[in-house]
């Protein structure tokens, strides 16, 4: 049973890695100017490199010989275990900006909780990635100053973007009866603490920003479930093409 | 935004100078300092980074090149190359 939990946990962690490395990687060749679209696609394949690694704890826990390309590219919609947040399109600049902060501020805190994990080689993982994300959150948190203080025009991008965002967040700290199983172990994060420290650090920088906090009401689920919004099955059309095309394709 | 032309100024590792790389855009500090960590180290080329922005750097005149520099051509004699070398010493 608790390999099975683990497995499903570290499916979360990474599918929630892998789908926002795909999307940042859409902009390769199209970010807004030369230096930040190396930037975003730098940030990109370092965020790959977690999913990498987190599909590699699943691999080893599974009974099964699956590998990790396996898991990217064979499974479909609803093996995923991303909240919708990490799959929804890339949008404008302003968009994409708040989704990063958003899901930076919460690698920050996530991994930073999981390098006290009990499970060693899972403590190792989060704190090679907690390296990354610590730049990624202060890069992100940058821009979203500038951008939330620069012109009217990008102040009002920048709170339409987070009035559609706002309501994919509280889904990041879902737990299900594994993680909270994993939890107990001292394995996986506490995800009620996540949110109070992700709440109290945004909402302070948001308001610093200027920018007005949503009122609360309809908030999205089901990416645990492995429900998910109609965007993740073209992201995995695009995404797995190549392996489903030529089975075991290698490079 | 707007954004400024900065010169960027790299470590390759401790003990040695910062040498200049190249130039980018960025429209303040602190983004060009990222940028320049973006574009400039991602082949752990440096350990430590100095940004400037292009304007502040003063040029000598491409077209005193002559003036300046040719003076120095025939003064062999500033070159320690007149007295013998102990074998011990070596990177000189």
């Amino acid at each position: 049973m608790e390999a099975e939990y683990l497995y499903h946990y570290f499916l979360r962690l990474a599918d929630t890695s892998l789908t926002m490395s795909q999307r940042l990687a859409e902009w390769c060749g199209h970010g807004p100017y030369l230096e930040e679209d190396v930037a975003l696609t730098n940030i990109s394949l370092d965020i790959m490199g977690h999913a990498n690694l987190f599909y590699q704890l699943a691999v080893e826990i599974s009974e099964t010989d699956v590998s990790v390309d396996d898991l990217a590219f064979l499974r479909d919609v609803d093996g995923f275990r991303n909240p919708l947040l990490t799959e929804l399109p890339r949008g404008d600049f302003a968009y994409t900006m708040v989704k990063q902060y958003f899901v930076d501020s919460y690698s920050l805190l996530l991994y930073r909780a999981l390098s006290e994990s009990c499970y060693q080689p899972l403590a190792d993982v989060a704190k090679k990635a907690l390296t990354e994300v610590q730049y990624h959150h202060e890069r992100s948190h940058e821009w979203l100053k500038r951008l939330c203080m620069s012109t009217e025009e990008a102040q009002q991008k920048m709170q339409k973007a987070l009035d559609e965002l706002w309501f994919y967040t509280s889904e990041l700290f879902e737990s299900d009866e594994g993680m909270i199983y994993l939890q107990k172990q001292g394995i996986a994060a506490d995800m009620e603490s996540i949110r109070e420290q992700w709440h109290s650090m945004v909402e302070s920088h948001l308001i610093q920003c200027q920018l007005i906090l949503p009122e609360s009401g309809w908030v999205a689920t089901g990416g645990l479930q492995g429900e998910h919004s109609e965007h993740l099955g073209y992201m995995l059309a695009e995404m797995q093409f190549l392996q489903r095309a030529y089975p075991g394709c290698d490079w | 935004m707007s954004s400024k032309l900065y010169e960027v100024f790299i470590r390759s590792k401790a003990g040695l100078n910062h040498r200049h790389v190249g130039s980018l855009h960025a429209s303040d500090e602190k983004m060009a300092l990222m940028n320049a960590r973006d574009v400039y180290t991602r082949r752990q080329e440096g350990v430590s980074i100095w940004v400037v922005e292009a304007k502040y750097i003063t040029a000598s005149n491409p077209a005193q090149e002559h003036q300046w520099f040719d003076p120095a051509e025939d003064k062999v004699y500033r070159h320690p190359t007149f007295y013998p070398l102990n074998k011990e010493v070596e990177n000189m």
